[in-house]
Formats: C-alpha cells, sequence, structure tokens
C-alpha cells in the first residue's frame, strides 16, 4: 500500500508512540517490578533447558545461595556495600554529565596504593597509624586518577568515556609491573593479613556495611541540599546556564571527578585493607562497570541504589551458587545479570512512553 | 631480520584491531556509541569457534579435508558475522526502538556478551581450535620464495588481507555513494536527514548489525590466526581497544589501516626490545593506552572540522521530539 492509497482508505498506522509527561512513582514501579520478574521467567526458561531441573527448585537454591546461612547473608550485604560503595562514587560525576566509566581503574589505584603501603611502611609505623595513612594515601591516589581526565575535559572538552576507560587500563598494567617486581614467583602477592583492619563481630563486614551507609547518607544530602550539589545538577541540566548563572565549570567538573575518583580509591583501600590484604588484577572485579548501570537504574539517587546494588548482587551470589549446585558454567551470573539488567533498561521505554493504538472501527487521521 | 619479524607480528595484530574499529565505525557513523562492542566480539568469536568446532566433528578425520579447506574458513566467517549481527540487532533493538540510553545499553551488553561467549566456550573441551587453525593460517605459497620482501607482505592468512579490504570498501561505501551520505546524515542530524526522508530506524539499525558483524571477525581472528587456536579470556580487553582506535582513526577507515599497525607495534614492541625485564614488558603495555590517550587529547586541543566524531553520536532519536 502506498501513500496516497493509506490516505485515501483512511487508515494510520497500529500505534503510535507519544512521550509520556508523568508517571505515578506506583505506576513506575509497577512497571520495573514487572520487568524484573519477566526476566526471572524468561531465565527460569533458559536455566530449564540448560540444566533440565524444575525452574523452582533452581530459584529456591538462587534464594538459598544468597540467604541460606548467617555467613551468607554478611557476605551478600557486604558485597552490596561495596557495590553501592563504587556506585556513590560515580554518581556525582554522572549527575553532572560526566560518563566517568572509569571506576574500575579509581578502585585499582586504590587498592594498589594500599597494597604498597602495607608492603613498604608497614612494619616500620603501629598498625593505627598505618591504616590512617594507608586510607589517605588510597583516597588520595583514587583522587588524582580521577582529576586527570577531568583536567582535560574541563580545559579542551576531551571526551571523558574513553579517557577514563583507557585510564583503567593503565591501572591494570601498574598493578601487573608491581605484581611482578614484588610478588612471588606466580605473579601474587602475598597476603599480609597482620596489616588488616581488626574484626569486628562477625568478620570484617560490618565495617563496610556502616561505613559505606554513612558514606550513601552524606552522599544524598551533598547532591541534593549542597551548593556544590546544586551546582553538579545545573553543569549536568545545562553547561551554558550554568556559565551563565555564574558558576564556574571547570571548577565544578575538576572538583566532582576528585570527589567521584577519591570516593573510588577509598573502596580500593577497604577491598584490601578490609579484605584480601594483597591486592591482584581482578580485585575489582568488574564492579567499576556494573556501578555504572546500578547507579544510573537507581536514577543518580543514592538511596534507589541501595535498592539497584542489593539486586545485582543478589542476582550475583544467586546465581553463583546454583551454578556450582546444577554444575552450570560460572558465566551464567554474568548472563543472568546482562538479561535482567536489559529488561530493566527496556521496560524504561513503557515509563517514558506511552503506545497509543490505533482506534478499530473508526479509522481516520485527524 | 628483527625488524620484519617484528612488523609481520605488528600487522598481524593490528588487522585484528582493524576489523573491531571499522566495525565500529560503520555503527558510529549513524551515530551509535556502542559500548557493547566487547561483549559483541566476544559472542562473535565464540559463534565463530563453535561453528569450526561443529564442523571438525562432522567431517573431521575424513579424507579428501584437504579439499574442505575453503569451508573450514568460511564456515566460522559466516557464524561470527551472524552471531555479531544478532548482538548488534538487540542493542538497536534497545536504543532505536525502546529509546533506552546507549551507554548503559552497551554496557550491559558487555556483561551479557562475555558472559554468553565464556558459557559457549566452556562447552569445548580445552578450549583448543588448534584443527581449524591451520586453514587461517594458510599463506600463499610463494611468499617463502621471495625473501623479505615475501615475508613482509604474502606470509599472512586470509584474515589480514580481508580485514584491509574491509577497511577500503567501508571508506568506499562511505564517502562516494549515496548509501554513505546517507548514513552519514543520519549520524550528523538525525531530525534533518528525517526530513529529507531518511529512514533513521532502517539506517541506524543496519549500520549497527553490519557493524557488529564484520567487528566480530576481529575476535575471530585474534583466536585462529594470531593464537593459534587457542582461545583466551582477552577478546572483552580488545574489544576496548579496538573502541579506542576509532578516535585515533578519527572515524576514517583507510587511515585507521595505518593506525592500527601502529597500535599493534605498541602492542607487540614489549617482545621485541632486547634486554628488557618481565616486568618492564608490562610498562611497555601501557603504551597503545597512552597514545590513545594522547591523541584523543591532540584531536580535541586541534579541534579540526573533520576529524570530529559524528555530530549526534550517543544521542537518541525521537521523531516527536525536536
Amino acid at each position: 500500500m502506498n501513500k496516497q492509497e493509506r490516505i485515501k482508505k483512511n487508515t494510520e498506522p497500529l500505534f503510535h508512540i507519544t512521550k509520556r509527561s508523568n508517571i505515578s512513582f506506583g505506576r513506575a514501579m509497577l512497571i520495573r517490578g514487572l520487568a524484573i520478574l519477566l526476566s526471572v521467567v524468561f531465565m527460569s526458561v533458559v536455566m530449564f533447558l540448560l540444566a533440565k531441573e524444575n525452574p523452582v527448585t533452581l530459584l529456591k537454591s538462587m534464594f538459598d545461595g544468597a540467604f541460606g546461612t548467617p555467613l551468607r547473608i554478611w557476605i551478600l550485604f557486604s558485597d552490596t556495600a561495596i557495590l553501592l560503595g563504587i556506585s556513590l562514587a560515580l554518581t556525582p560525576a554522572f549527575k553532572m554529565k560526566f560518563w566517568n566509566c572509569g571506576g574500575e581503574g579509581q578502585v585499582m589505584v586504590g587498592s594498589l596504593t594500599a597494597a604498597a603501603m602495607m608492603l613498604f611502611v608497614g612494619d616500620k609505623v603501629s598498625l593505627p597509624v598505618l591504616i590512617l595513612l594507608t586510607a589517605v594515601f588510597s583516597t588520595v591516589a583514587g583522587g588524582i586518577w580521577g582529576l586527570i581526565p577531568s583536567v582535560f575535559k574541563a580545559k579542551w572538552n576531551t571526551n571523558e568515556t574513553l579517557f577514563t576507560l583507557m585510564m583503567n587500563y593503565i591501572a591494570i598494567q601498574l598493578v601487573t609491573y608491581f605484581l611482578k617486581v614484588f610478588g612471588n614467583a606466580q605473579g601474587n602477592l602475598e597476603p599480609m593479613p597482620r596489616f588488616a583492619i581488626p574484626k569486628m563481630f562477625n568478620g570484617s563486614y560490618f565495617l563496610n556495611i556502616v561505613l559505606i551507609l554513612v558514606i550513601c547518607i552524606i552522599m544524598y544530602v551533598y547532591l541534593r541540599s549542597s551548593k556544590q550539589g546544586y551546582e553538579i545538577a545545573v553543569v549536568g541540566e545545562s553547561e551554558k546556564t550554568a556559565k551563565y548563572i555564574g558558576i564556574n565549570v571547570s571548577k565544578v567538573i575538576i572538583r566532582t571527578m576528585i570527589i567521584s575518583g577519591a570516593l573510588c580509591g577509598l573502596i580500593g583501600f577497604l577491598l584490601v585493607a578490609n579484605g584480601s590484604c594483597s591486592v591482584t588484577t581482578t580485585i575489582a572485579g568488574g564492579q567499576g562497570f556494573t556501578a555504572i548501570l546500578v547507579s544510573w537504574l537507581g536514577k543518580f539517587n543514592p538511596l534507589y541504589m541501595i535498592l539497584t546494588s542489593f539486586l545485582v548482587i543478589f542476582l550475583q551470589r544467586g546465581t553463583s551458587f546454583m551454578g556450582e549446585i546444577y554444575r552450570l558454567d560460572t558465566s551464567m551470573a554474568d548472563i543472568f545479570i546482562g538479561v535482567v539488567l536489559l529488561f530493566i533498561i527496556g521496560c524504561e521505554f513503557f515509563i517514558n512512553y506511552k503506545i497509543n493504538f490505533r482506534k478499530f472501527g473508526k479509522g481516520g487521521t485527524k | 631480520m628483527a625488524v620484519i619479524t617484528f612488523l609481520v607480528s605488528a600487522i598481524k595484530f593490528g588487522m585484528v584491531l582493524l576489523f573491531g574499529s571499522t566495525g565500529e565505525t560503520i555503527t558510529e557513523k549513524s551515530g551509535h556509541l556502542n559500548l557493547g562492542l566487547p561483549g559483541v566480539m566476544c559472542v562473535g568469536t565464540a559463534c565463530g569457534c563453535i561453528a569450526e568446532a561443529m564442523f571438525f566433528d562432522m567431517v573431521g578425520g575424513r579424507r579428501g579435508m584437504e579439499q574442505l579447506s575453503f569451508l573450514a574458513v568460511l564456515i566460522p566467517i559466516l557464524a561470527t558475522l551472524a552471531g555479531g549481527a544478532i548482538m548488534g540487532l538487540i542493542f538497536s533493538f534497545f536504543t532505536v526502538t525502546l529509546h533506552a540510553n546507549q551507554n548503559v545499553t552497551g554496557l550491559a551488553m558487555t556483561t551479557l556478551g562475555v558472559g554468553i561467549s565464556d558459557f559457549m566456550i566452556a562447552s569445548v573441551d580445552g578450549y583448543k581450535f588448534t584443527a581449524g587453525a591451520k586453514f587461517f593460517n594458510a599463506h600463499l605459497p610463494f611468499a617463502d620464495s621471495m625473501g623479505q620482501f615475501g615475508k613482509l607482505f604474502f606470509s599472512y592468512g586470509i584474515m589480514v588481507y580481508l580485514s584491509i579490504a574491509v577497511a577500503i570498501v567501508t571508506s568506499f561505501v562511505l564517502n562516494k555513494t549515496k548509501v554513505g551520505l546517507h548514513l552519514r546524515a543520519v549520524g550528523e542530524n538525525p531530525a534533518t536527514a528525517d526530513a529529507a526522508g531518511i529512514s533513521v530506524t532502517k539506517y541506524r539499525y543496519l549500520s549497527t548489525c553490519i557493524g557488529c558483524a564484520v567487528a566480530g571477525l576481529g575476535g575471530l581472528m585474534f583466536v585462529m590466526d594470531y593464537l593459534n587456536g587457542n582461545w583466551e579470556y582477552v577478546i572483552d580487553a580488545i574489544g576496548w581497544l579496538c573502541v579506542a582506535l576509532v578516535i585515533f582513526t578519527t572515524w576514517k577507515p583507510v587511515f585507521g589501516i595505518f593506525c592500527s599497525i601502529v597500535f599493534g607495534a605498541f602492542y607487540v614492541t614489549a617482545e621485541y626490545v632486547p634486554g628488557i625485564s618481565l616486568a618492564g614488558k608490562e610498562i611497555f603495555k601501557m603504551l597503545p593506552y597512552l597514545i590513545t590517550i594522547v591523541v584523543l587529547v591532540i584531536t580535541s586541543i586541534k579541534n579540526k572540522k573533520e576529524n570530529q566524531p559524528p555530530a549526534s553520536l550517543g544521542l537518541p532519536y525521537f521523531r516527536e521530539e525536536r
């Protein structure tokens, strides 16, 4: 049917899409919930085909893997805290529309600095002094890693996405170099648990959870109620407006990226001093990238991000446990998370847009 | 001669990157910044490798295998193209049809793609595809008789020449044909292109699928030719290098041939510098990333009109929103 025939017959397309201006919070949440449910159903079918097990038992083992024992629950919340921490670190940059894809590298230099401090300064000062110094130096290292791309962005508008991505790989190479020089024959650095932060309650988990909850609240207030948070929001919405009302855009970009990188560095410190007590090239474990999604899914709101980071870690731990039991490959966790994320990303369409179907029976264009 | 060996190695690795960067350039010309490229390359490669393994399961050991060498190369290439295109289709469905944010979709695609490829490869014993690799490595018979010259120009498997051909064809289509003009219009200003009667949706879908299919070949070449059929879990890192290389090439595939050799050279330098320690090599491996940053900074400082990315790169297009 060509255009003229279509006009003659007075038919309009089956549906057309319009932008929704406002949708109630409840409905938006309902759509997101449905998307997650759909993705879980979809993955259950996939896994049923692969493992030939009842999907209900599979899902049960997922919950068991995440919540089965007190220790698992501790790990679940501690891992959530770490991912939330990295997401919180990236959020101010994202609010400014600065795509900081370098969380991975910023965490890694933090970890590297922490390991180096333990190795070189460890025996020379007392433990509390060491921990304090390590925390400060790791934070500074992360800050520097965030500062470098931001200076170029502020001065010459250099593409930050690719700059920060490249900084990740430089960080990886630095860690590899460090391990080759100071590690053992296999290229690993022996853990140094004697320099770790002393354990509280049930191992190292408690500190992570409390510390990052505090950071979360501070970040919420900082972005929402502080002058600097307002400046970030204005620069993100429109740089021209920001300039017009007298905000020093370069200064805001650089300052925000230092905060972003420094927080990542602090998480890197936690991963070493309150975790492995050593450093590897996979210490950040891709969480620098996952955090981007967590932050975006949480609408850059620190409080929502608690939920989204919990969801991701729950899926990660649940699926990897299920994979072990049913002898599925560990990559199943990646696939599961990828599918759930894509479903959530896709469902935003139904929140932001409305599909208007053609009214049947009475065709006719306006 | 050490220099020739070095150059051969640099060219081989460079051409792996050239596939990826040409593919990403095709995609980016339509205004799509596909950060899912690492995932796409992983899936494409895994599809090709699995197809090769299945092919050898079916015909391996039989007589007349030599006559089938043509198929042993063609089948994995087709499988890779199909795998890459499917990933491209998923990406475009989200970014074009569902108007999703390109950065987050891309990153989720990377997670998904790496997972899928690991899963596929884990189903094959030993991660080895050496049986098929020798068909990819096969070079022209007269190369050995031509000394250093032959070694430098004719000692490669089919994929090296294919990558150069793809880059030249891409450049021709982009710059000299109507399709290319339309594609560039979509990438520069989709609203204007739409008003001129060009289907933004069609061009974005097609260019993304074709780009992803081509990019997958890079991974296939890396495993089959460069690594002689031994799978390594580094294809996603190569994917990121390709994304970076696109900037180095300033969105010009033919110039990309030269750029990718330079990139390849930096990547393999460490192996050829005499008297360097094992740890020192790691510092050398930073070079490609450092060079990318330098190029990134220089292009942004010079700010020349013809070296800029497509104007609407990374932005969604919705007709009713102007």
